[in-house]
């Protein structure tokens, strides 16, 4: 094994110890909507919700990056160029977001001052850690950038995989420039922001998880290069296509001139369509290969990430991104059905298909398979349906009685919140968060004890497999 | 078949792209133009010392601000340096606090409390927190809230106590004041009004 796959498997347990913060995060943020008052002035759903969403996106970043520093070697058939550097910067990053949980929970806001944000907390939407923090995490993906280009210089070697992959870490660097300014105008503040949060999100990680989803498919199924890089490519073509100005549909409201909701609109009608042409790639591939594999979870957390990324990225997000109903749903908790369906879709699924992969490479696993992986896929999904499904319930009966009824205001803010629908909503949201958190107690399990269980419980497992087949 | 060839895909890949890529660029030149302080869509600072009002418009359907006559703002005008620096302060308390994670602005933000575009036009301040407050003026009502939260319960999800000077207060009734003068297309629909038929 390269030390590159070492230090990946490495950000696998940062990213799924952060993923577990980012469960408990989210339990207690759906708690305050259940209980009034809940820890009021001691831990404030602010500061709850900011570890739920930065966790998240942390976990699945240290996943890409954990996937990339696993496929790399065996891509380019040497060590990963600059290795030592990479292994000093994952404890730099691990320390850099131990600090800012600490100061999150324990100092949380401070006087409203320039020093607050170089120190404390920055106060926008998934980048509050502090700028010291932020610049932290900018060295982390330099020295990213850097092994992955230098690692290709050296192997004069640039597949087409490598190249997309090459061209992609430009913006995934340079977007997140936009973490630092503190802009007086809100209007400008937001329009920037949404190059980060949009172009990250619905292009630049999309680009990046198709790289590695294509580095997984081939050595998963044995797919073909070509195959694969075809599919690159018209996904690149689809996602950029259509996700760069379907940046529109973020720049309705903010203050931005009306030809942005003709505009947005139709680009994001168009947005479905890669996550679509992903779900047929998907079914063909596994098809062609009578879904035979050797490891069966990775195979079916790939399924997964192809359907969740189209139903909860592509459907979910289409169904309210036209104007005409965005104007009533924008800002709902129907908006948080989409984001939950979609990270998890087009993301957290597909890094978990990536770390299954390296399990069984690095414990040397002829086989993976097993009743607990089962049990975790079922709980986890069925915990974030719902989850999705009970926001929903919740986000519609806030956009009708809120937005298009009672005019947005505080009172009817407040009818919306008291809606019969929109409470037994938000309660289930928190039954099924604990579906969730149980799925993702059995997938710990599984990930720590894949071939270091008894034999019995897997040839149980192989046994349930083997009746149904 | 051409359909077969990486080569198509990765011409149509790099095409689209660049494409796509100098469009928004243009738009964004034009944009940013527009939603600059005393740009076509957002008024410059000093309309804090201006009376706003959230109307509906029979030409474009939509409600959109419109900008009254003089109202001073704690008793005072403001110039155009005193203005940028009240608002400037705002916007650092608004991220200091990590108002965002609460509430949202333009309906961005964090859903648990309610949005706050035209927070400064709602009528529960003269409804509910001039009387609560024993204030004279709906912003004197903003400060005393703000900084005393606890002692002004509306419902019972209640705000955290974020322990702001009268300053910092002060410098956030003024970026709430400035944001509703924003255009911002007709969100949020009919805000501090009752729907009737038109």
């Amino acid at each position: 094994m390269y030390r590159s796959q070492r230090l990946a498997l490495k950000y696998f347990v940062a990213a799924m110890a952060l993923f577990g913060v980012m469960v408990v995060a989210g339990l207690l943020s759906a708690t305050y909507f259940v209980r009034d008052g809940f820890l009021l002035n001691v831990l404030d759903f602010s500061i709850a919700k900011i570890l739920h969403i930065d966790t998240l996106i942390i976990w699945l970043l240290m996943g890409f990056i954990g996937a990339v520093y696993w496929f790399l070697p065996t891509e380019l058939e040497r060590e990963t160029e600059g290795i030592k550097l990479a292994e000093v910067m994952f404890y730099v990053f691990c320390a850099a977001v131990l600090i800012v949980a600490a100061l999150f929970v324990f100092v949380q806001v401070g006087p409203g001052t320039e020093s607050t944000l170089w120190l404390i907390n920055q106060g926008r939407k998934y980048v509050e850690a502090p700028r010291w923090a932020a610049i932290g995490i900018t060295l982390v993906v330099l020295v990213f950038v850097y092994n992955v280009v230098g690692t290709a210089l050296k192997a004069k070697k640039v597949t087409g995989i490598m190249a997309v992959l090459i061209v992609d870490l430009v913006p995934l660097f340079g977007l997140y420039l936009v973490a630092f300014p503190a802009v007086t105008n809100m209007s400008e503040d937001l329009y920037w922001w949404w190059w980060l949060v949009h172009l990250w999100v619905e292009a630049t990680w999309e680009i990046l998880i198709g790289c590695i989803m294509a580095l997984a498919l081939m050595q998963l199924l044995g797919t073909s290069r070509r195959i694969v890089e075809t599919w690159l490519y018209v996904e690149v073509a689809l996602v950029l296509g259509t996700g760069i100005l379907g940046l529109g549909h973020h720049y309705f409201w903010i203050g931005t001139p009306s030809y942005w909701l003709a505009i947005g609109g139709f680009f994001s009608a168009l947005e479905p369509l890669p996550l679509l042409g992903m779900v047929v790639h998907a079914v063909y591939d596994a098809g062609t290969h009578h879904m035979k594999t050797t490891n069966k979870p990775a195979f079916w957390w790939m399924m997964a990430e192809a359907f969740g990324n189209f139903l909860g990225g592509g459907m979910w997000g289409f169904m309210m991104t036209l104007p005409q109903i965005n104007l009533f749903t924008h800002g709902t908790q129907w908006t948080v059905s989409h984001g939950h369906f979609a990270f998890w879709g087009a993301y957290a699924c597909g890094v978990i298909a990536v770390v299954y992969i390296a399990l069984q490479k690095s414990r040397a696993l002829d086989e993976v398979n097993g009743r607990p992986w089962k049990w975790s896929f079922a709980l986890l999904n069925v915990g974030l349906i719902g989850m999705v499904g009970a926001l929903l319930v919740a986000g519609m009966a806030q956009a009708f009685y809120e937005r298009a009824i009672g005019g947005s205001t505080l009172q009817a803010f407040i009818e919306g919140q008291s809606n019969a629908w929109f409470v037994q909503g938000i309660n289930a949201r928190l039954a099924f968060g604990f579906v969730f958190a149980a799925g993702y107690a059995v997938l710990i399990y599984d990930l720590l004890s894949l071939g270091r269980r008894s034999a019995a419980e897997d040839v149980a497992g192989k046994r349930l497999a083997g009746g149904r087949a | 078949m051409l359909a077969d060839d990486p080569a198509f895909w990765r011409a149509g890949a790099i095409s689209s792209t660049l494409v796509m890529l100098v469009v928004l660029i243009f738009l964004t030149a034009d944009s940013l133009g527009k939603i600059r302080a005393g740009g076509a869509n957002v008024p410059a600072y000093t309309v804090i010392n201006k009376e706003i009002r959230y109307q509906f418009d029979a030409d474009t359907n939509t409600y959109r601000p419109v900008i009254g006559g003089e109202q001073k703002l704690f008793g005072r005008t403001y110039n155009d340096e005193e203005a940028s620096a009240l608002i400037r302060k705002g916007k650092l308390v608004i991220q200091s606090r990590a108002c965002i994670d609460c509430h949202t602005f333009f309906g961005n933000g964090a859903y648990y409390a309610p949005d706050l575009t035209k927070a400064w036009l709602d009528p529960a301040w003269e409804q509910m927190w001039m009387p609560m407050t024993q204030s004279g003026t709906r912003e004197e009502a903003i400060v005393k809230f703000l900084m005393h939260p606890e002692q002004f319960p509306t419902w019972s999800r209640r705000m955290p106590n974020l322990k702001l000077t009268r300053e910092e207060a002060e410098a956030v009734a003024a970026y709430l004041k400035w944001m509703a003068s924003v255009e911002t297309n007709g969100f949020p629909s009919h805000f501090g009004h009752i729907q009737t038929s038109r």
